[in-house]
């Protein structure tokens, strides 16, 4: 069943991603209900809540880690079940763990990491370093990095990965002053280049960007 | 029939289904099993050879029979809940795996009791048997695995894809197993079983087969009820039919 | 540019071997655990080699099962807890094949230097030369054949705690055809008959797991991430 209005409604929004009327079981807990927003090509939209809403859940539901127990999710008009693979290819996804290899370096990392999804050259990786001011860890092993400087490197993989879509969790965990300015830079400059985030974090991001929207879940 | 499908396949309306089959399934299965006992052991003349021992067969052989078909249906019903993703077959996968695995158990215990005066032991690696057992260590894995999973709804599917694996591995063990027994022995003479056997004997056997399908089939519905109710104890139909019982 | 399969393939290699290098303990383990297990059946059977001769091929099968069971335990653990094996599900890449080659990497390195040192374990049971090739041959298409189903079980078991008693208990059942042609290949070839059925039996049985095993495997690593 699908009345004109949603179908006028979904034919306005192909561009980004839509998500309409998600329910989300963890066991016993009813943890999303009915949760719904969209979210256009340049803006930014901010997950807040308390410990334990589903904030992480949700971000994994979107990006198609978790299976949702009913609702839709739609990348660029079509439903993401049946294109996961060409959505993926357009999403950068940064979780609660870093996802990098203790034994690796920084630039190794990197190249294993960003290489699964496009030719990246040494150079762009090192600028992006240097953007992230971790140019002097590229060498090291991310055993032996701080977990700020762990966390910078994640967010370089994201920054080098060229997708349109940036799903975000906390992402600047462990950053200090200058490192959160630095990252809210880079989210400004995707935002302006016609990229889209969705991001959970506990201290807002972009608070006076224009873009900026946040979601509470309750 | 897609209609009725949908249908049954919603939990309240399998759940009321289900208790009302039981009780027909559950008696025909007993009066079935009375039946095909008396002659069985009663009318059937005693075995040429294995003389009143061949009588166990009427228990082994519909056991060793469903302990393979209650996998293949446990397997077919994980499949569609996995593809189709319907709660209610999963649900009748996580309710077959005990059922199979205590036929399994019946198999084995009945083939060993029969080895005893045939054999002069307890247990021998025959090629019944011991396919039997690689049948039990299958449906243990299955429920090991499934336990082992805090949530549902991905115990069903981890389980589900092991069931699959599983069932594509049967007819390789079954094999196998024929295969490696036959170097080690010539043919054995105490089949038990045997194809080629009297009618007298043969059709209690049929009938004994069918009793035990058809228990099998009462047991599942009370099983399934069970996993229903475990599944929606906070759903608000339940809450309904509490009441109005 | 995007980069091919084959291309994302290497990588996965390449990272693989990398990562090998750095911890190469990981890699040896197996091994020297395939060689005691194998001390363990002459002190406790006899030291008599036409004794040992009689039970060497099934000694060796047992063994090397166990020891590729062991290494597969740790095979996708540490890629889900890093967040790896997250951001390969999300690459866009086929996660099953992106499995496969991280599994066939993982024999190269496992599995095959088990398979050359069988030979002297072998012989060191009594076994004669002569069955050298078909013990190897049989064991490299066993231990790959294993090591995918090993692999399927590993992906099962990955987010459940102390899963390595899960693992042998859903891995072992199934692999049991592979030991029974494996372990009479070489029973046979010790007694000078013909080999040639149980080892077409073992290759066809390779192919069927490398067909079907990595969707197994990926579908079963989807479910383990949530």
């Amino acid at each position: 069943m699908v009345t004109l209005a949603e179908v006028s409604h979904s034919l306005s929004t192909t561009a980004g991603l839509e998500v309409r009327g998600l329910h989300l079981w963890r066991g016993e807990r009813h943890l999303l209900r009915a949760v719904s927003f969209a979210l256009q090509p340049g803006e930014l939209l901010q997950v807040v809540g308390p410990n334990g809403a589903g904030k992480t859940s949700l971000l994994r539901c979107v990006a198609g880690l978790i299976e949702a127990e009913s609702g839709e999710i739609q990348w660029q008009g079509a439903a993401l079940r049946t294109n996961r693979d060409a959505f993926h290819r357009q999403l950068a996804y940064l979780g609660h763990i870093n996802a990098l290899k203790a034994e690796l370096t920084a630039l190794e990392n990197l190249r294993y990491s960003v290489g699964m999804r496009r030719q990246v050259s040494l150079e762009q990786t090192q600028a992006t370093l240097a953007r992230l001011q971790i140019a002097h860890c590229a060498d090291l092993p991310a055993r032996s990095l701080s977990a700020g400087q762990k966390r910078r490197v994640a967010l370089a993989r994201v920054i080098l990965s060229g997708a349109s879509l940036w799903i975000l969790d906390e992402p600047i965990t462990n950053l200090d002053v200058d490192g959160i300015a630095c990252v809210e830079s880079c989210l400004a400059e995707h935002l302006q280049g016609g990229g889209s985030i969705l991001t959970a974090a506990h201290q807002p991001l972009l608070e006076h960007h224009p873009q900026s929207r946040s979601l509470r879940l309750h | 029939m897609w209609l009725w499908f949908y249908k049954l396949a919603s939990p309240p309306y399998a759940y009321a289904i289900a208790a009302r089959w039981r009780p027909w399934l559950l008696w025909s299965a007993l009066i079935l099993m009375v039946i095909s006992a008396y002659g069985g052991l009663v009318l059937a003349p005693p075995d040429y050879q294995q003389k009143d021992a061949f009588r166990i067969m009427y228990v082994h052989v519909p056991s060793a029979t469903l302990s393979l078909s209650v996998y293949v249906i446990m397997a077919v019903a994980a499949g569609i809940g996995l593809i189709w993703r319907i709660k209610l077959a999963h649900a009748v996968a996580a309710a077959c795996a005990p059922i199979g695995a205590w036929f399994t158990v019946l198999a084995l215990a009945t083939g060993s009791i029969w080895g005893r005066p045939m054999w002069g032991t307890w247990w021998e690696w025959d090629p019944r048997l011991t396919s039997e057992l690689i049948q039990l260590f299958l449906y243990l894995g299955y429920m090991a695995l499934r336990s082992s999973f805090d949530d549902t709804q991905r115990a069903d599917r981890a389980g589900a894809i092991l069931a699959i694996v599983g069932v594509v591995n049967v007819p390789i063990v079954k094999y196998s197993v024929v295969w490696w027994n036959s170097l080690h022995q010539g043919p054995s003479i105490s089949k038990l079983g045997a194809p080629s056997i009297a009618s007298p004997m043969l059709w209690p056997l049929l009938l004994m087969m069918l009793a035990f399908m058809l228990y099998f089939a009462a047991v599942l519905c009370d099983r399934v009820r069970a996993e229903i109710l475990r599944r929606e104890r906070n759903a608000s139909w339940l809450a309904s039919v509490a009441a109005g019982t | 540019m995007e980069p091919g399969l084959l291309q994302i393939v290497m990588l996965v290699v390449a990272r693989e071997l990398r990562l090998a290098v750095r911890h190469w303990d990981q890699v040896v383990q197996p091994l020297i655990f395939f060689v005691v297990v194998t001390t363990l059946f002459p002190l406790a059977i006899s030291p008599s080699l036409s004794e040992l001769r009689n039970i060497a091929p099934g000694v060796v099968w047992v063994a090397a099962m166990l020891a590729s069971l062991l290494s597969l335990e740790s095979l996708f653990r540490p890629d889900v807890e890093d967040g790896t094996m997250e951001q390969w599900a999300l690459s866009g890449q086929p996660l099953a094949l992106l499995l496969l080659a991280k599994t066939v990497t993982h024999w190269l390195l496992t599995g095959l230097p088990l398979v050359m040192m069988a030979p002297w374990m072998g012989t060191a049971l009594g076994l004669p030369v002569s069955v050298w090739p078909v013990l190897a041959g049989s064991l490299a298409l066993g231990t790959a054949t294993l090591s995918i189903l090993g692999a399927i079980g590993a992906a099962l078991t990955v987010a459940v705690r102390r899963g390595s008693v899960l693992l042998a208990l859903l891995v072992l059942p199934l692999e049991m055809p592979v030991l029974i042609f494996g372990a009479r290949a070489v029973d046979l070839a010790t007694h000078g008959e013909a080999v040639a059925g149980p080892l077409n039996l073992l290759a066809a049985m390779l192919l069927l797991c490398l067909a079907l095993g990595p969707f197994a495997m990926s579908a079963a690593m989807r479910v383990s991430m949530e």
